[in-house]
């Protein structure tokens, strides 16, 4: 051992497993192809992983341990239109607005790297206002079941977790949904201004922002997309 | 081992990121106050987290107080005691250890031992510090609100947490739960920093096995408490809605002063399952840094390499993984399915062999090194005589047969003290030694720090060393007033009044070491660039100390592993990792 190895960092020369360790090894990045920013953002989301993790599987346990009947999601999450009795119809019609703003938010992304401004604000826009659609139709759910009598302490249907998991759970992405409407907001402002065109210095931050951030906010929310699925899956199905 | 002289930076690869744009304060408050530094913002840290650790200091000598004079002052009544014993728990484990830590050290030495010039994102940072700086205000709040603070014991055990007989219910449980969701967004945005300045901000040639120990058990100690910090978050949003709410998350069916609660079908199991999911990786977050910093010192001043480097990495790893399996061990007189502590027992036992791997790779970087017993290697030493002795009272109580009598004993907390709060205490006191004349520009008066050294150590082996004892004999924790326990003869209360005597004598030998701190900020030795004649980036800064940005205008290229120290045919007995040259004793990557 007596001749110090140049360590390899030319990444992209080797692939599959071998280019895994060969970036491991090399110097300066870890992630050759990804910016401080996506790798924030992919760290973060492993990090919320576990709090929805967590949140889903505590519900997991108190759905297991309480003695109490679990009440029917299909008949809960129910409307009543025109007489005809319409199963999680609202749920269906949340869960496709948001898998749509999914759509928009990778057009978005697409027409952001081409540098096309207006129409990635645009698309941005669409975005968030599919996610406040989202929101607002939580609200209209969760003020039906409030005047159906479900509280987090009690509900008329069976086990008083019911409400109390619900409300907290679907509570929790529903803010994780309206801090990224706040943040698409945001980056839409600073896209349609052209601050990613002419390097304009971040407010808060001071650092010159890129049409990158676009990707990274899209992280987030196809993040929040997929929880959904999940919390959809385990709400409304199970 | 030829000295072939070649193009120096020919073997460092070129450079793939772009020089990190500097936040410049403006103003005495960017500057110092809100600042971006992370220099700065590990010193705010550092100062914020002995200060909240002095109360808990002092909170534990409210504690012995009440053990070994029980009835002696009147102040302490059952509810205060349960009020500090709480208090002093949850500041030492999260307030102190995790943020001085993690806060302290991460931010000071990561950017400066990895060669980058900041944290990644300086202002997330800064956001860090004072969201930190909100939970430990919460925590002070919390001793002058009506009712006091929480005294449901630092683990907040449902339903007794939230029973309106536990003291703290107007408030406490409240703000300490509001507490440790704030720490732990802070804490977020600052371990996102760490982990990404480490992956990703690195100087030219420094590969991540090129890294030095410190940075390593940081590193991996911020992976583990951003996996594991959710579950705590978690469990004290649920907590907040079972007390606020009225939700029955954690809470069962219950009858309170005869009356029947309106809570009922909940889970206090739950809440024991995802607090021990944080708590138990908590443990080798605060032990993994402590690991790192321990290695560099117990190297620099043996003036040895350190023996096993990529073993001592596979370790920290390996530890980290492995502490997210063992959490139920806490748990066995819980009530739990007897399967699950055969399994949580062995995976137990499994973690030594990765300990126990370092202990000897310590012991074997020491043997033949030319040991120089200065302050920060007194305490590194210190730190593996204790820590050796926490883990094998650990082995006791990792086995269920064994830790079922010993549950809930005073063998308990001799066992947990010795090994995360003494010993990494003594680290964290070696490395401020270390690492104060790089932070200040002057070093720490020896003799006081000796002082220091010997009463600390020898002081918290008289204290912990007999409670082993009274364990072993049966005398519960977490009791007010053990007098009237019939099993125990006089000669353990005498031994308690011992112990308390012992606490008393080394929480006051601590005024040496904040005076210490404080003198030798202006009358200290000047230091110099490199007092300790050490390899590692942070010394080799054009300042001492660092100037925001660290490193002038060129930043260090990197050309061996941190621990070329005493290579035979150098001109002196350590090579900078930023020098280049041939000479080495390992670490090519």
């Amino acid at each position: 051992m007596t001749k110090p190895a140049v360590p390899s960092s030319q990444g992209g020369a080797a692939s599959g497993w071998r280019g895994i360790v060969a970036d491991w090894s090399s110097d300066q990045r870890s992630f050759k192809t990804a910016s401080w920013g996506k790798v924030m953002m992919w760290v973060f989301l492993l990090s919320d992983t576990f709090i929805f993790g967590c949140f889903l599987l505590s519900y997991m346990t108190a759905r297991l341990s309480t003695t109490a009947p679990w009440p029917n999601a299909s008949e809960v999450f129910s409307l009543e239109i025109a007489g005809q009795h319409m199963p999680l119809l609202l749920i269906a019609i949340m869960t496709f607005v948001l898998i749509t703003s999914s759509g928009t938010m990778a057009m978005a992304v697409n027409f952001g790297y081409r540098r096309q401004r207006r129409k990635t604000a645009l698309l941005l826009l669409l975005t968030a206002g599919l996610g406040v659609m989202f929101v607002g139709m939580q609200a209209f759910e969760w003020s039906k079941l409030i005047a159906e009598g479900v509280r987090p302490w009690e509900n008329p249907f069976g086990a008083p977790q019911f409400g109390a998991i619900f409300f907290m759970v679907t509570g929790f992405h529903g803010t994780h949904v309206s801090i990224g409407v706040i943040f698409l907001l945001v980056i839409a402002r600073k896209v349609w201004r052209g601050d990613f065109d002419t390097g304009r210095p971040g407010f808060f931050t001071t650092r010159r922002g890129r049409y990158e951030s676009v990707e990274i906010m899209g992280l987030y929310w196809h993040f929040v997309d997929l929880v959904w699925v999940f919390i959809f899956a385990f709400f409304y199905l199970w | 081992m030829t000295g072939i002289s070649h193009d120096a930076s020919a073997s460092v690869p070129p450079a793939e990121i772009e020089d990190m744009a500097l936040y410049h304060p403006r103003s005495w408050w960017t500057k110092y106050v809100f600042s971006q530094d992370a220099k700065v913002i590990a010193v705010q840290y550092a100062v914020t987290a002995l200060s909240i650790g002095m109360v808990a200091l002092v909170l534990s000598w409210l504690i012995r107080l009440q053990l070994g004079f029980p009835g002696l002052i009147e102040f302490i009544d059952v509810d205060r005691y349960y009020q500090i014993i709480t208090m002093h728990g949850m500041i030492m484990v999260v307030y102190l250890l995790t943020a001085l830590f993690l806060g302290g050290f991460g931010n000071y030495l990561i950017p400066l031992m990895v060669g980058a010039r900041d944290m990644v994102f300086p202002y997330a940072n800064m956001l860090s510090f004072w969201l930190y700086f909100v939970a430990v205000m919460l925590l002070v709040i919390s001793f002058f609100v009506p009712g006091g603070p929480t005294g449901a014991g630092w683990t907040l055990y449902p339903p007794q947490a939230i029973l309106s007989n536990t003291p703290g219910q107007q408030w406490g449980i409240m703000l300490m739960l509001v507490s440790l969701i704030i720490f732990i967004i802070g804490f977020t945005l600052g371990g996102l920093n760490y982990t990404v300045t480490v992956l990703q901000a690195r100087a030219r040639g420094m590969t991540l096995m090129r890294l030095p120990l410190t940075i390593w058990g940081i590193f991996v100690a911020t992976v583990m408490a951003l996996l594991a910090f959710p579950a705590l978050f978690v469990a004290a949003v649920m907590m907040l809605f079972d007390k606020y709410l009225g939700t029955s998350f954690f809470m069962p069916t219950l009858v309170e002063m005869g009356e029947q609660l309106r809570y009922g079908g909940g889970s206090p199991i739950l809440f024991q399952h995802l607090f021990w999911f944080f708590g138990h990786p908590e443990v080798y977050i605060v032990a993994l840094p402590a690991f790192g910093i321990v290695s560099d010192l117990i190297s620099t001043h043996a003036r040895r390499n350190i023996f096993g480097y990529r073993m001592m990495v596979w370790a920290i790893v390996g530890i980290g993984v492995l502490s997210f399996v063992v959490w139920a061990h806490h748990m066995y007189v819980s009530g739990m399915n007897p399967y699950f502590g055969f399994f949580f027992a062995t995976t137990t036992l499994i973690i030594a062999v990765p300990t126990a791997i370092k202990v000897y790779n310590w012991v074997l970087t020491l043997w033949r090194g030319d040991i120089h017993l200065n302050v920060p290697m007194l305490f590194a030493l210190g730190f593996i005589v204790t820590f050796v002795n926490g883990g094998l009272s650990g082995l006791f109580l990792g086995n269920v047969v064994v830790d079922v009598p010993l549950s809930d004993t005073m063998f308990v907390v001799a066992h947990f003290h010795m090994v995360m709060g003494v010993a990494p205490i003594l680290v964290i006191f070696g490395a401020i030694y270390h690492w104060y004349p790089k932070v200040t520009g002057r070093m720490l008066g020896d003799l006081l720090g000796k002082f220091h050294f010997w009463v600390t150590f020898v002081g918290a082996y008289l204290i912990f060393f007999p409670m082993h004892y009274l364990g072993l004999m049966g005398l519960p924790r977490r009791y007010f007033d053990t007098a009237d326990i019939m099993i125990m003869p006089a000669s353990a209360h005498t031994l308690n009044a011992f112990i308390s005597i012992m606490a008393f004598i080394v929480g006051f030998a601590q005024i040496t070491f904040v005076f210490n701190l404080v003198w030798s900020l202006r009358h200290g030795k000047p230091a110099g660039p490199n007092p300790w004649r050490a390899t590692t980036l942070e010394w080799q800064t054009p300042q001492t100390p660092p100037a925001h940005g660290n490193w002038g205008d060129e930043l260090p290229l990197v050309y061996r592993w941190a621990y070329d120290y005493s290579v035979p045919g150098a001109k002196q007995d350590f090579i900078p990792q930023n020098e280049p040259g041939t000479l080495t004793r390992g670490g090519t990557a």
